[in-house]
């Protein structure tokens, strides 16, 4: 019982750091980011290549990862992104667009790397383990689950205290109103990809140490589930992405030992879907509706 | 003649699946036309596939028979699905027709009389080509006369601004509900023929990738009008064909594809024959797909 | 009386923005509706067009109560409105955009145009070219209407309007943007269609134009009707004069 609850205390965290990327985005510029999963294989794969290739160690790892998904996130908006923002173009060219980033950057790593299962080099993260009453947990878990939470307040108090998340919540709010105010738009977009592919990519790195193993597809279950985590914690609501990722965990850990293991993934979709029905905004989210 | 012939009959395979792909693409096209992201078509085709596997199988019901009742299974599952999500618009839509999708999936994956994982296997291959390609004559003939009928243009104009559409005396939902179901219609159809001629199905083959799929060979061909999507399908199927000496880049060639038309040519490639219009439709922010 | 509202009252949140409101049109009427911004006029027209439910009232069209209508039946039974800002079918052409105003009053011809030859109904496209005519566009009939200057899109849109052969047609500040000639034209247009026995609502800012065109005027003010009467009157109110202070909008 209380393994179960860690595991899904610790898959919470994991869809925490992606859906509060993928949010970000969503809040700032109405566009579903499907190239966020790629963001997450590629920090999982930075890692792997730092350490395997670099011998660096894993705190190195995580930094790096960071850093380099973050840029590549910023690189992701000008390729993909801001010539279609110029044109005022609709939200599903950005989808489709980022589905094709996707497709190449996923080919891309297939390529050096193929298409299986990759371990990390052995020794590369400290296992442990916890008894604690009759469960036995793994202690890296633990820490991931600290350091999620961690990134998560660092992320709330850059967009509540700094003047770069103001800057990024005015033009969630109003676009054109925080251009004329003076925001540097393009930077706080910039800033916005920056953020949200770097915590995307350490969510990748993370799970990647969790289960000791990267594969170019493992972005793919996250994608499908950041969607439910997103309309039940209500769309582009940072908190509710946190709050929809700790349900969805929990819901997950808990349908397993109730369902069947083949109808498991239909606990996420279905539950999507229920929300979609009953309650499009979510928990957290703004009514949608149509002004005449 | 022989050339001919030969051809044919070393590409049949490639030639049944891009009819195939084309009515996916079609069926899409149609629930795009009135406004409407929907990822459900996979799932649709599922339907249509495994409920016409089935009943022949188990029922030894006539081939074309089966393929209508498939097209009616899913068309069933459709209209109760789009009254529930209509209200949606956008993402909304396109990620509630994606939870369906996948629902289905799993569903599929559990269920023992679908053969759970291992799927079905040893389905008649009745399909020929000729089946193929005479539905996707009728179906893009019929898609063709409806663009330029009231229907046609009530649809357009719920793309464009559903509420002013409504102003105008046409009632939203059920020209919604008619485009979505018929796109239903048409995916499962398209999974008959397909069950039948791949010979075994099983659920990851209608997953995520493949309602994607259908998205971009709707895209990509172009939206003006049925011609377009039938481009995109042909040239999609057809292009890892073309491409295999490329080998492992063509995947990387196809995305590079996509991205270039989404960003540079939003209406589709079959938009360089209406260079003008596109330019005109650019420029009043009326250019893109939905 | 073409149209009746009856305490017609809607509520957003804490806010009242329409307020048990009466109004009574009579048929082959030029009706003003005023008063400054934030009155509540759009959202009482919102109302009558069936893009908003009432949370008290009623509304009569010819004696029949319609509340609670959806709009497409709304326009079936005879009410089209324009919206404030333009709402056309961008990537439609203009006359397309006067066919699907027709909607309503077209046989649908989906299955028709199965055949090959399918008998293209005639009427219609001549009923709408004579539409976009009488609005001084019949020359950017294949013009898409994205592609129209603002000018033409509101008259684009009044064509739109007249194509389902309402009873009763709304305008929401149609004047908006247009220069003292177009205003000109536009009031001389009401004026006909009014001498043809077609009822007119009318919202706008333009208050001199209000004065000009109508038999009738009413005014809102915080969800209110403050004043109703004939333009003399209207003008002549000191209550109106006071809802106006401060607004940019006087007369």
């Amino acid at each position: 019982m209380l393994e179960q609850l860690y595991n899904a205390i610790f898959i919470g965290s994991i869809y925490a750091l992606f859906a509060v990327g993928f949010a970000l985005v969503f809040s700032v510029l109405d566009i579903l980011n499907l190239a966020h999963p790629t963001v997450f294989m590629l920090g999982a794969f930075t890692a792997l290549f730092v350490i395997a290739t670099l011998g660096m160690p894993w705190y190195a790892a995580i930094v790096i990862a960071f850093l380099a998904t973050g840029i590549f996130g910023i690189v992701l908006d000008r390729i993909a992104f801001a010539p279609l923002r110029r044109r005022g173009a609709p939200p599903l060219s950005a989808m489709i667009s980022s589905l094709a980033v996707t497709l190449i950057v996923v080919r891309l790593v297939e390529l050096r790397y193929g298409g299986d299962f990759i371990t990390f080099p052995r020794g590369t993260v400290p296992s442990f383990l916890l008894h604690i009453g009759d469960a036995t947990l793994e202690g890296v878990r633990i820490a991931i689950i600290v350091l999620a939470i961690v990134l998560m307040l660092g992320l709330t108090y850059v967009v509540r205290a700094t003047s770069l998340g103001r800057d990024i919540r005015a033009l969630a709010e109003n676009p054109r109103a925080a251009r004329i105010l003076g925001v540097d738009v393009e930077r706080a977009i910039a800033a916005t990809f920056f953020i949200s592919s770097g915590l995307g990519g350490l969510a990748g790195v993370l799970l990647g140490f969790a289960y000791d193993s990267v594969d170019s597809k493992m972005g793919l279950p996250l994608e499908l589930r950041a969607f439910t985590v997103m309309v039940v914690g209500g769309m582009g609501s940072l908190p509710g992405a946190v709050l929809g990722a700790y349900i969805l965990g929990l819901g997950e850990v808990a349908s397993l030992v109730y369902l069947p293991a083949e109808l498991r993934d239909a606990f996420a979709f279905g539950l999507l879907f229920i929300v979609l029905v009953l309650r499009p905004s979510g928990l957290l989210g703004q009514r949608t509706a149509d002004r005449v | 003649m022989e050339v001919v012939r030969d051809f044919l009959s070393a590409y049949s395979t490639l030639i049944a699946l891009v009819g195939v792909n084309a009515l996916l693409a079609l069926s899409i096209w149609l629930t795009l036309y009135a406004g409407q992201l929907t990822l459900g078509n996979a799932a649709f085709m599922a339907i249509g596939a495994y409920v016409s596997a089935l009943l022949g199988r188990h029922l030894g019901t006539p081939f074309p028979i089966a393929l209508v009742i498939g097209a009616i299974a899913a068309g069933a599952t459709a209209a109760p699905l789009g009254l529930t999500v209509f209200r949606l618009r956008g993402v909304y839509l396109a990620i509630a027709t994606l939870a369906f999708g996948e629902v289905v999936r799993v569903i599929l994956l559990a269920t023992p009389i679908t053969g759970k994982g291992q799927g079905l296997n040893g389905i008649p291959p009745t399909t020929e080509i000729w089946h193929i390609y005479l539905s996707l004559a009728v179906v893009a003939y019929v898609l063709w006369r409806v663009q330029g009928s009231t229907v046609g243009r009530a649809w357009a104009a719920i793309r464009e601004d559903e509420t002013a559409a409504a102003s105008q005396g046409i009632r939203v939902h059920r020209y919604k509900l008619g485009a979505f179901v018929s796109g239903a219609l048409l995916a499962a159809w398209a999974g008959g023929l397909s069950a039948h001629l791949v010979f075994s199905i099983e659920p990851n083959d209608f997953a995520f990738s493949k309602a994607v799929q259908i998205l971009v060979f709707g895209v990509v061909g172009g939206i003006p009008n049925p011609l377009g999507p039938i481009f995109g399908a042909a040239l999609l199927t057809a292009l890892p064909e073309l491409l295999r000496p490329l080998k492992d880049y063509r995947d990387i060639l196809q995305g590079l594809i996509l991205l270039l038309v989404i960003i540079y040519l939003p209406r589709g490639l079959v938009t360089i024959a209406q260079l003008r219009r596109t330019r005109r439709l650019q420029e009043i922010g009326a250019a893109d797909v939905a | 009386m073409l149209l009746e509202t009856a305490g017609l009252t809607k509520r957003f949140g804490g806010v009242v923005a329409v307020n048990a409101v009466d109004l009574a049109i009579s048929q082959a009427q030029a009706f003003g509706l005023i008063g400054p911004n934030g009155a509540g006029k759009t959202t009482l027209i919102n109302l009558i067009s069936g893009h908003l439910r009432a949370d008290a009232g009623a509304i009569r069209l010819a004696g029949a109560d319609v509340t609670g209508a959806p709009p497409h039946a709304l326009t079936a039974r005879g009410i089209a409105r324009t919206f404030q800002g333009v709402r056309l079918f961008k990537g439609l052409s203009a006359i397309e955009n006067v066919l699907v105003g027709r909607h309503v009053r077209m046989r649908s011809d989906a299955l028709r145009r199965l055949w090959p030859r399918g008998a293209p109904d005639r009427a219609d496209r001549d009923r709408a070219r004579a539409l976009l005519e009488r609005v001084g566009l019949s020359r950017r009939a294949e013009a898409l209407a994205g592609e129209l200057s603002y000018g033409d899109q509101r008259r684009l849109e009044i064509a739109r309007a007249l194509a389902s052969e309402p009873r009763l047609l709304m305008l929401d500040e149609p004047a908006a943007g247009m220069n003292p000639a177009e205003t000109g034209r536009l009031r001389e247009l009401i004026r006909a269609l009014v001498d043809e026995g077609l009822t007119i609502l009318l919202i706008e800012h333009d208050v001199r134009l209000v004065m000009g065109t109508c038999e009738r005027i009413a005014v809102l003010s915080f969800g209110r009707k403050i004043a109703e009467g004939e333009p003399a009157e209207i003008q002549g109110s000191a209550v109106v004069r006071e809802a106006y202070l401060g607004s940019e909008d006087v007369a």
